[in-house]
């Protein structure tokens, strides 16, 4: 019984480092989302080409060919990263990419007449995004985030394959030391599962929460 | 970092033999969740209340968890049970299953956006279920799904690298054993990021074209 708390006490670990690489990674790819998503429906051609390229490519490319490459290529470039720090900057730039989309069809999403409205009151662009377009649209990608980042936590899984000690790395290492199967694998299936309950809870909260004050304006 | 072409001819032929394994284990991956995601939508209809809910909740399940997890499951854990599965096997069973439960939204917005007039009609001409299935309600549910079935199948061959943990021979299973046997890194990992791009770029051509022929639903 020692034993197998000992084990159990392993996995919790990894569900630590799981949870971590989780919210970076989710930071990041809002940070880029935003930056890549408002860049797509810019007025300034070089910023827009700049961002469909960003997520051309980082939708185009597999994100365990992206995480293999910073961790593998970057260190001949000079810059040597960290298993966690590749893991953080290839999660958060692929979900970013993916995310960017979301807010992308989220600003296109709010109706014409908002736009017109911020012309009549003479805001400017920046003014009428932040303050009019932007609280309207992150309704609208509340969800749409809610299931990236379960994507993202799913993703999570392939940094063990780099050496960093998260859930399904431990799994590993208890299935090497025990040999049992079973135990190691159904735990962490069941902690990855709760773990995603938890965000998807989180997120319709998140919702509930914002759109208390845009009950008359959402069409 | 210098970047040597004689090289890149030499993995060439060992790379290209990893592509085909990549293709097969998508092709044969694709099949299997198109048929897994069609019987998880017909069970989740079923007048059965018991088998309309554990489908329901073993698909949340499969789709909350991440796929390498799974792989490890099938490839570790069935074994003790007796089921011994070849690699590639275990790969196609672990894609197909895991996208199956995302085809399996596909069907569902499909066949809900069948006009209730074409039950009632094939109630009136007296068919029975399975005519009512075979005969009207699929031939008009799938043709508009395919481009959201294409479109996760693109996703899916992303996610092939990933049967390299279960030592399935693969693309970037070749790449990472050409890369430790000469110990070059950027070659390899940049040329796996190349062909994945092309054939996704490649793919994304092929979904325009499958939208522009069969329209397009919203999920």
């Amino acid at each position: 019984m020692t034993q197998w708390s000992g084990y159990l006490g392993l996995i919790l670990q990894g569900a630590l480092v799981t949870i971590e690489l989780t919210l970076m990674g989710s930071v990041l790819a809002l940070i880029m989302a935003f930056l890549a998503g408002m860049g797509r429906v810019s007025r300034f051609f070089i910023l827009r080409a700049i961002a469909t390229a960003y997520i051309e490519f980082f939708r185009g490319t597999s994100i365990f060919v992206q995480l293999f490459w910073a961790y593998f290529v970057l260190p001949f470039a000079g810059l040597s990263l960290t298993p966690l720090q590749a893991g953080v900057l290839a999660l958060g730039l692929n979900v970013g990419a993916y995310a960017a989309e979301v807010v992308r069809g989220a600003i296109l999403s709010v109706g014409r007449e908002q736009y017109e409205a911020c012309t009549a009151l003479n805001l400017a662009r920046w003014q009428g995004m932040r303050h009019v377009i932007l609280p309207q649209a992150l309704l609208v990608m509340l969800p749409t985030f809610g299931n990236n980042a379960i994507e993202l936590l799913k993703a999570t899984s392939v940094v063990s394959l780099i050496s960093l000690a998260d859930l399904t790395f431990q799994a590993q290492v208890v299935r090497s030391q025990t040999g049992s199967t079973l135990m190691p694998f159904l735990s962490v299936l069941i902690i990855y599962f709760a773990l995603a309950l938890i965000i998807s809870w989180g997120v319709r909260t998140l919702e509930r929460r914002m759109a208390r004050g845009l009950d008359g304006v959402r069409v | 970092m210098d970047w040597d072409w004689n090289f890149v001819w030499e993995i060439m032929p060992t790379l290209i033999q990893g592509v085909k394994i990549t293709i097969l284990a998508t092709i044969l991956g694709s099949i299997l969740a198109a048929i897994v995601g069609l019987a998880i939508a017909l069970a989740r209809r079923s007048e059965n209340r018991i088998v309309a809910r554990s489908v329901g909740w073993f698909a949340e399940f499969i789709r909350g968890t991440p796929l390498l997890v799974q792989l490890y499951f099938i490839f570790y854990v069935l074994p003790d049970i007796g089921i011994l599965l070849p690699p590639l096997v275990a790969g196609v069973i672990g894609l197909g299953l895991h996208y199956g439960t995302y085809t399996a939204e596909v069907y569902r917005a499909g066949i809900d956006n069948v006009p209730r007039g074409q039950w009632e009609a094939a109630k009136a001409c007296n068919l029975n279920g399975r005519h009512t299935w075979t005969h009207i309600i699929l031939p008009q549910a799938i043709p508009p799904m395919i481009p959201a079935l294409a479109n996760y199948f693109i996703a899916m061959f992303k996610e092939t690298p990933l049967l390299s943990a279960i030592t399935v021979l693969e693309l970037m299973n070749q790449a990472k054993s050409v890369a430790n046997t000469y110990y070059r890194y950027i070659e390899p990992m940049t040329l796996v990021g190349a062909f994945f791009l092309v054939i996704s770029l490649c793919s994304v051509v092929l979904l325009r074209w499958l939208e522009h022929r069969y329209g397009r639903i919203e999920r």
